[in-house]
């Protein structure tokens, strides 16, 4: 048995991806009650990847994003990082904050504030899915945040990764707003018996 | 015409003048640039993590600051570069997230450049000039016809050391 994402099977991929499919309604339904207007998202894309493929596909490495990251513990040990787009970024911001901003740059301390509050409500429906499904209690962290280069932000959840192998469970979603889509994503990195852990409990044992 | 030649996350690469090797976004890993002047041969690794012997898979030996090190420095030997005349600079090793009490993975950018420090000092290899630390990403490209390492930065621009 090999230690890492690359030995799930279709089966146990699809259960991932269900709880995926699940933490996305639940975000969805929350961000629409934040920001007071309906938000409709696509079906989320919910995959295995190596994590050098995910700076690609937020723009490039050098593409400025925000990533909050988390921590997991109690039942489920590991890590967990929501990233936003620097359009979603301003889009929640503008209509949470009432401001109209077009640039990091002019990001405030309680516009940060803001977004680490909507990656907190973000993350919990992920987890509220995961122990929903399991009866497992996780504990998220505080959320910490940085905005900086995709590439530099992944660094983070690849080393912590890195020392056991390349591949994360990797959420892709897209939210449908009034007059133009944005994206989130979503990276999940469970310890590895904490993954088992989940699987066994769904009865998809490896 | 000069050549660039991109170096991904855990990988490595030599190159000759006046080719330049570059490196996207390094966060919290470290860009180890060797430098042998007289034969103006370069060499460039991103590493992730500090030790081989910590780690449970090392099938990447370029992952690791002590093993990609030795491996730089092995294929600019062939390329004629000499070790006593090596001379290295470094960047990278940021903190991205605030730290959290007791989540050691938040702090991994320092343990990077203190091991990227140790292993150059046990090769006897000097360290010209870094910028290490703090909190934000760098891109760096390394001429090989100079050995100027350029630094770039969202929030600091560009740097040259």
């Amino acid at each position: 048995m090999r230690n890492n994402f690359e030995s799930l099977s279709e089966l146990q991929i699809d259960v991932l991806r269900e709880i995926g499919n699940i933490g996305a309604g639940n975000a969805a339904t929350t961000l629409s009650t934040m920001l007071a207007k309906k938000v409709d998202m696509t079906v989320p894309h919910v995959r295995i990847v190596d994590i050098q493929e995910i700076a690609n596909i937020l723009g490039g490495p050098e593409n400025q994003v925000v990533g909050i990251l988390f921590m997991l513990s109690e039942d489920i040990d590991g890590m967990m990082m929501f990233i936003l787009e620097q359009k979603f970024a301003h889009l929640i911001i503008n209509n949470l904050m009432g401001r109209n901003l077009e640039s990091f740059l002019q990001f405030e301390e309680i516009d940060l504030s803001a977004l680490k509050e909507i990656g907190n409500i973000m993350a919990g429906a992920y987890v509220n899915a995961i122990s929903g499904l399991t009866n497992l209690s996780i504990y998220l962290s505080v959320p910490s945040i940085a905005i900086d280069m995709a590439g530099a932000i992944l660094s983070v959840p690849a080393i912590e990764f890195g020392k056991v192998g390349d591949k994360v469970l990797f959420i892709e979603e897209e939210f449908i707003g009034d007059d133009e889509n944005v994206s989130s994503y979503l990276i999940l990195i469970p310890e590895m018996n904490s993954l088992h852990k989940i699987l066994k409990i769904l009865g998809v044992e490896i | 015409m000069s050549k660039s030649i991109i170096i991904g996350i855990s990988d490595l690469n030599i190159a000759l003048s006046p080719d330049v090797l570059i490196t996207y976004a390094l966060g919290s890993c470290v860009g180890i640039a060797l430098y042998d002047q007289a034969v103006k041969v370069a060499g460039l690794a991103h590493i992730m993590l500090p030790l081989s012997s910590e780690a449970r898979d090392k099938s990447n030996i370029m992952k690791f600051a002590d093993t990609a090190t030795l491996e730089l420095i092995n294929q600019m030997e062939k390329m004629g570069a000499s070790r006593r005349r090596i001379t290295a600079k470094i960047a990278g090793g940021a903190q991205m997230f605030a730290l959290q009490p007791g989540n050691e993975a938040f702090n991994i950018g320092k343990r990077n450049v203190i091991a990227t420090k140790q292993i150059l000092n046990d090769l006897n290899i000097r360290i010209i000039a870094e910028d290490t630390g703090m909190n934000y990403g760098r891109t760096v490209e390394f001429s090989a016809d100079t050995g100027m390492l350029k630094v770039k930065s969202i929030a600091h621009g560009i740097k040259e050391i």
